[in-house]
């Protein structure tokens, strides 16, 4: 198992098909490889490549940022006013910077083939693609989270509210990566997926944005907090139990067709 | 039982007998839709509070049940399709899911006129036409996403997980925007706080609703049928029977 990932990892296209056929077919037969042994090559298989990958990290902080920046140019630089309108300009921001990333979660993997290579591995490909999603929400929703509240002092946040916008945002995004990545694997086999992702998967979105950004509002006013976090945990709970599997599936249909 | 259901599974056996239940359906909607719309419009009482514009509500809330039920039903005939690969679900849940679309665009629309009269503006960002206004983009993507394939059965499986990854997430929508909306807004406008209705009122609107889900059923059916045809296009049945009702000399000819 940790041959046949490593080695459509290192090589990527130029392997050819017939010899990462018979890199496959090894564990297949020999069945040595547990279900931890692969979620835990996975699991590094992707931090290496994205932390190789620098700027695919960086992009979505980056877009963060902008938009944040935007706001404040269009709407007032008041701070009165931009204090009222923080939380949810916060997180609608940091649901577009995650969105932004979902479209390469599994698109290089689908380009150079070993996407077809954990299909064909003997463990339960659903382990397998939320080994993915956690890298992803690693990589992605848990630096939005900790940068959130750098972003939220030059939008004059209410003090005393951003540690909850931090919390909720990433109990939010593993949420949002769970949802999204079954956007992404419907549409990783598709030339233009971008735009169509967007729009299978920001309707999703809403519970998590209502409870995310109620959360932040909620701190602002001093109201308790726990109800809107619970609910955002059990959102992320629910999504945990489910999307997998939706995940899984959407994958086969993606590499079949 | 099973035998039933590969029966029904089969294309073929299907087309025949919607063509039987077909009439019978389109039957019962006219009359019901006819009744319903005459005795909506023009013999039930006013309302006290809102006069003639409540009558928005014989077209509005048929179109919202149906908006709702039409996206479950597209999510059972994917999971059928799924499970037990029968083709006619997938055909019945594609030529669903622009119905279901044009429905919830219905009933976003009337309850944009009725807006007008009852709230002084068209769009209100109530609880329930936010999660209207979601169910319509889900629907959309959907239909996005079924046109985005080239291979039609990566299509139908999609727009299958798609259509039930969407029904799981409906109510945690329709509950969360519920949530939101009592949060934010002070509840003043809602129509649940008019008194119940009368029996002359909500009797109309009960025939209006059957009508309109009998309507569904017959042009599912339709669409179903010419669905088929479309894609058993060079199925041997479909052929003959092309063959058989148009012209038999060409038909003929090219066997």
């Amino acid at each position: 198992m940790h041959s046949s990932l490593h080695g459509a990892s290192n090589s990527g296209s130029s392997q050819s098909s017939e010899t990462a056929q018979q890199v496959s077919a090894v564990p297949l037969r020999e069945h040595n490889g547990g279900l931890m042994t692969a979620v835990k090559a996975t699991l590094v298989r992707d931090l290496t490549l994205l932390l190789r990958r620098r700027g695919e990290v960086l992009n979505p902080l980056v877009f963060f940022a902008l938009v944040i920046t935007l706001f404040p140019i269009a709407i007032s630089p008041d701070p009165e006013l931009l204090a009222v309108i923080a939380p949810g300009l916060l997180w609608v921001a940091a649901l577009l910077a995650a969105l932004l990333s979902l479209d390469s979660l599994f698109r290089s993997d689908y380009d150079d083939g070993s996407l077809e290579q954990l299909l064909l591995a003997p463990q339960p490909l659903a382990a397998l693609s939320l080994a993915k999603v956690a890298v992803h929400w690693l990589l992605t929703g848990l630096p939005l989270a900790l940068m959130a509240p750098i972003l939220g002092i030059m939008l004059a946040l209410p003090a005393g509210s951003y540690a909850v916008l931090a919390l909720s945002l990433a109990l939010g995004t593993a949420s949002l990566s769970l949802i999204g990545a079954i956007g992404a694997a419907l549409t990783v086999g598709l030339a233009r997926g971008g735009v169509l992702l967007s729009l299978l998967v920001l309707p999703l979105y809403i519970p998590v944005l209502i409870f995310g950004a109620g959360a932040v509002q909620a701190a602002i006013f001093g109201e308790g907090v726990s109800a809107h976090l619970a609910i955002l945990g059990a959102l992320l709970a629910a999504s945990l139990m489910l999307a997998p599997w939706a995940i899984a599936a959407s994958l086969r249909i993606s590499i079949n067709g | 039982m099973w035998a039933f259901i590969h029966k029904l599974g089969s294309p073929k056996w299907f087309y025949g007998i919607s063509a039987k239940l077909q009439p019978w359906f389109w039957a019962a909607a006219a009359l019901l839709i006819v009744t319903g719309s005459l005795w909506g419009l023009a013999f039930a009482p006013a309302d006290y509070q809102q006069g003639n514009s409540f009558r928005i509500i014989y077209v509005h809330v048929p179109a919202a049940f149906l908006a709702q039920s039409i996206f479950i039903a597209m999510a059972v005939s994917g999971l059928v399709f799924m499970v037990w690969k029968i083709k006619v679900a997938d055909m019945a849940a594609a030529v669903m899911a622009p119905l279901g679309a044009a429905m919830t665009f219905v009933a976003l629309f009337s309850g944009a006129v009725w807006g007008v009269p009852t709230w002084g503006t068209w769009w209100m960002w109530d609880a329930r036409l936010t999660s209207m206004l979601i169910l319509l983009f889900l629907y959309l993507g959907v239909i996005a996403l079924r046109g985005a394939f080239t291979s039609r059965d990566s299509a139908s499986r999609a727009a299958s997980v798609l259509a039930m990854v969407g029904v799981i997430n409906i109510p945690i929508i329709k509950y969360s925007v519920d949530w939101w909306y009592t949060l934010h807004q002070p509840a003043s406008f809602t129509l649940t706080s008019r008194p119940a209705m009368p029996t002359e009122m909500w009797l109309p609107l009960v025939i209006m609703v059957l009508g309109f889900y009998c309507f569904f059923i017959a042009l599912t059916l339709m669409r179903t049928r010419s669905e088929i045809l479309r894609r058993e296009a060079n199925k041997h049945w479909v052929q003959e029977l092309v063959a058989g009702q148009v012209v038999k000399v060409p038909a003929e000819e090219a066997r």
